[in-house]
């Protein structure tokens, strides 16, 4: 076999592995998301969330109480982490651009990104569980924004350094003071991609469990009452899975799918407004 | 005076992705041991037509050539011909430096090693002609272990010809290459295409219209896909037969 | 910062709360490290760092704790992980980048990030209800049953394969790691330039010669700081291993056997710590994950920062 030929060969083997681990990625996606459906499927009904649950064993009750408290404590966390990040990333991108202290922060931001979420849910429980005496849906919300505030900050600062300076000096020479040429034109240009990085950090934070095991802990009763411990759906998944009950498994299940649905369903929004936007 | 051609190019069009018409019937004939320039404005197919000779366009997908272009008696547009052991015996030149993340021994040898040749002395010999060719050894002969990132534009450019060098082609094709280099790397890199002809033979794209008259000996004037004018250097710059290469020249329009 | 002519108080408003909102990173940095550190201060006292780390004790009731066990199953599993994602990320991106035709660039790009985007308790549920059963029915007894001649190897396999063990752990761990590896290195082949690609095709390169002689070399520091970063991840992760880990505190040199990380550890017996040392030692491991995914992290910067600025030349 000549030199050229055996080059051939394995050029065409090389290429068939990779395509190979292709269908490896895409085997794992649609095995793991098809039995998310299928299993959740199996276990829908308009009981899951009408019904608060039953007592452990007995059949039937539903996850009102965890729909409705995991859509709480997200929208709390929202409510404070989005605004801080998308501040905190203006004052690097705008005021602190080119300075020292602004890479400092990026840094320390990536920092915070990478910390494992169980550690920050020990974090906040030193410092809001432990000394108020009991868990809180407070503690989970702030556990959660404090995962999404360092995503929403670095998003913000790149598409805000991406809006060309000459468009503030358009504004400047207008006569408009710095914090309006921020709100009214830099915000405006860069806005799609901060929504976007607003949508992928509330996919990040609504599928998270850890942090909340030891902050907002758990609640089988409804309750909208955020000093106490509040129910969410990702730790009743937790426990309902881990426990004896069939019936608990089924609507684990249930749960499941309707979180992925959720977290999907923004991800898919977020990415599709990218394209969307700069198609035009 | 008889001249071979080597390579002959006969009613050539090309489609870029399906349908965009680029160059519209090219006939020309690029002779042996002579450099052939391609003038004309920007964006007008002279690149395109370039890539044309060793297949880059195959690169992209839903390209297409449509004609002829005969290297050594073979159409080399056709389906069945080994792209990868033409591009071996046809070699480009690109516009910016292009050494690989490699070192300066390792970069020219490339070639070689690709074709098989293992073996250190002769992997050595044939490194060091090339860089000598390359008018570029004296420059780099103690630190050829060193990384290419290391070299000036200039120097980068003289390497990644002494690399398209060593594998020996019988073509070599120039786009654009001293565009991005300083004036005195661009009057080495001339002096070496007056050079290297007597053992290859050279087609070059070249924007700069005077260049081509200092280092040409052939110029094809290429204008909106179609092949305008070609002619022998001296007459095309002296006395052009076409209205719109004299107004090329003459500077009318870029 | 532009000067206007008068000093605008609402400017200087504006400026002072963004500022605040950034520096609320820098105090919570420091914050997290000082309490971290306080709350072990208990366990710190009265094990020590040496022996805390290199203690394989873990009983509440004797009140004696030691890292030991957890750290190995938090490298144990992530390297398992590791040895299996990269090929295939890189794998994927090999094929992202140069082989697939046009029209699947995208779609493969989105289900890169689907998988990413997929949170770790279905991972975890699915591991338990759907992966699990498999490896306990036919993956690992057939393992088991291939190895039982090897020396050495048939080691690994040893125990009654229950699904429940450092082997499906590791395996869930290896999917969750691969849409991450895999967009960091699509990312870092991109920035080979065109140009030079071109270059190695036209000395008659083959697809597969470029890919392994020019683009993966010109982008192994990005490749190199992504697999480092994704290594980070695997550290942290919790809800994914939680379910299919167990949580037996040993060094085993069986894959089939349960063990312990940090993560699960600590999830699991965080809200069952009754005493003031038991607490503070889940604390102090919890620490001790903390410098691990910070060193790790530095480590992936270094590297990605080597490849930007080498990128900008």
């Amino acid at each position: 076999m000549t030199r050229e030929q055996t080059r051939k060969i394995e050029n065409i083997f090389a290429l068939t592995l990779s395509a190979l681990a292709a269908l490896i990625g895409l085997f794992w996606l649609v095995f793991i998301l098809g039995d998310v459906i299928v299993q959740g499927i199996k276990a829908l009904n308009l009981s899951l969330f009408i019904n608060d649950p039953a007592p452990a064993g007995v059949e039937g009750g539903g996850l009102r109480n965890a729909f409705v408290g995991q859509l709480i404590i997200t929208l709390c966390a929202t409510l404070i982490g989005v605004p801080v990040g998308v501040l905190a990333g203006t004052f690097l991108a705008e005021y602190a651009r080119g300075r020292k202290i602004a890479r400092v922060i990026s840094v320390l931001a990536d920092i915070m990104v990478s910390v494992p979420s169980i550690v920050i849910g020990t974090f906040i429980y030193a410092i809001l569980v432990k000394p108020v005496g009991h868990f809180s849906g407070w503690a989970g919300a702030i556990a959660l924004a404090i995962i999404m505030i360092p995503v929403v900050l670095r998003t913000t600062e790149n598409m805000l350094s991406l809006v060309p300076w000459t468009l503030r000096e358009a504004a400047f020479a207008l006569g408009a003071p710095y914090y309006k040429v921020i709100i009214q034109v830099v915000y405006r240009g860069a806005a799609t991609g901060i929504l976007t990085g607003i949508l992928l950090s509330i996919a990040r934070v609504a599928g998270e469990t850890a942090p909340l095991l030891f902050t907002s802990f758990n609640n089988s009763f409804f309750s909208l009452d955020m000093k106490q411990p509040i129910s969410s759906l990702t730790v009743t998944i937790f426990q309902y899975a881990m426990g004896p009950y069939d019936n608990w498994h089924a609507q684990a299940w249930a749960a499941s799918l309707m979180i992925t649905l959720f977290i999907l369903f923004l991800t898919l929004l977020g990415r599709f407004i990218i394209k969307w936007r700069y198609k035009g | 005076m008889r001249m071979d051609v080597e390579i002959e190019v006969r009613g050539l069009n090309f489609y870029y992705t399906g349908n965009v018409h680029v160059l519209k019937g090219i006939n020309l004939s690029a002779y042996k041991n002579v450099v052939t320039a391609l003038i004309g404005p920007s964006g007008c197919g002279k690149t395109t037509l370039l890539r044309c000779f060793n297949r880059m366009h195959d690169l992209y997908p839903k390209n297409r050539y449509e004609g002829e272009i005969v290297f050594q008696g073979k159409n080399i547009l056709s389906k069945d011909v080994d792209v990868i052991n033409l591009r071996s015996r046809i070699g480009m030149v690109f516009q910016k430096p292009t050494p690989f993340p490699m070192t300066i021994f390792d970069n020219v040898a490339y070639g070689l090693k690709l074709k098989g040749i293992n073996k250190r002395t002769e992997l050595s010999e044939r490194v060091e002609n090339a860089l000598k060719n390359s008018a570029i050894w004296d420059e780099v002969k103690d630190k050829l272990n060193v990384s290419a990132y290391e070299l000036s534009g200039g120097q980068q450019q003289r390497l990644v010809i002494a690399r398209a060098l060593a594998v020996e082609p019988e073509v070599l094709l120039f786009d654009e290459p001293t565009s991005a280099l300083d004036p005195i790397s661009t009057s080495k890199i001339e002096e070496l295409l007056a050079q290297l002809k007597s053992k290859i033979t050279i087609i070059i794209v070249t924007h700069n219209m005077q260049q081509a008259a200092r280092v040409s000996d052939w110029t094809g004037f290429v204008m909106l896909g179609k092949l305008i004018e070609f002619d022998k250097t001296d007459k095309m710059f002296t006395a052009p037969s076409e209205k719109l290469t004299e107004e090329y020249i003459t500077g009318r329009f870029g | 910062m532009p000067r206007t002519a008068k000093r605008n108080p609402v400017d200087t408003i504006f400026a002072s709360v963004t500022a605040i909102a950034s520096f609320s990173v820098i105090i919570f940095i420091i914050g997290i490290l000082y309490v971290l550190i306080s709350e072990s201060s208990l366990a710190i006292g009265k094990f020590g760092v040496i022996k805390f780390l290199t203690s394989t004790d873990w009983d509440p009731v004797k009140e004696s704790f030691g890292a030991l066990t957890n750290i190995y199953g938090t490298l144990i599993t992530t390297f398992l992980s590791l040895i299996v994602a990269i090929p295939v990320a890189v794998g994927i991106a090999v094929f992202v980048t140069e082989i697939s035709p046009k029209f699947l660039k995208g779609p493969i790009g989105i289900a890169i990030e689907l998988l990413a985007a997929i949170p770790s308790i279905i991972y975890g549920m699915w591991g338990l209800f759907t992966l699990s059963p498999i490896m306990s029915s036919y993956v690992e007894p057939f393992m088991k049953k291939v190895t039982a001649g090897i020396p050495l190897i048939n080691i690994l396999f040893r125990g009654t394969p229950m699904g429940i063990d450092i082997l499906t752990a590791s395996v869930i761990l290896s999917i969750m790691i691969i849409p991450f590896t895999a967009s960091i290195s699509r990312d870092s082949f991109n920035l080979t330039p065109a140009v030079v690609k071109e270059s190695a095709y036209a000395l008659g390169a083959t697809k597969w010669e470029v890919v392994k002689n020019v683009v993966i070399p010109y982008s192994k520091l990005g490749v190199f700081g992504g697999i480092v970063l994704s290594l980070g991840r695997a550290l942290g992760e919790t809800m994914a291993v939680a379910f299919v880990l167990g949580n037996n505190h040993r060094i085993t040199t069986s894959l089939l056997d349960a063990a312990a990380t940090i993560t699960v550890t600590l999830a699991n017996e965080f809200t069952e710590a009754d005493r003031d040392i038991y607490l503070s030692s889940l604390f102090y491991l919890a620490l001790v994950l903390f410098v691990m995914s910070f060193i790790t992290l530095a480590i992936a910067k270094i590297f990605l920062l080597k490849a930007e600025r080498k990128y900008s030349r």
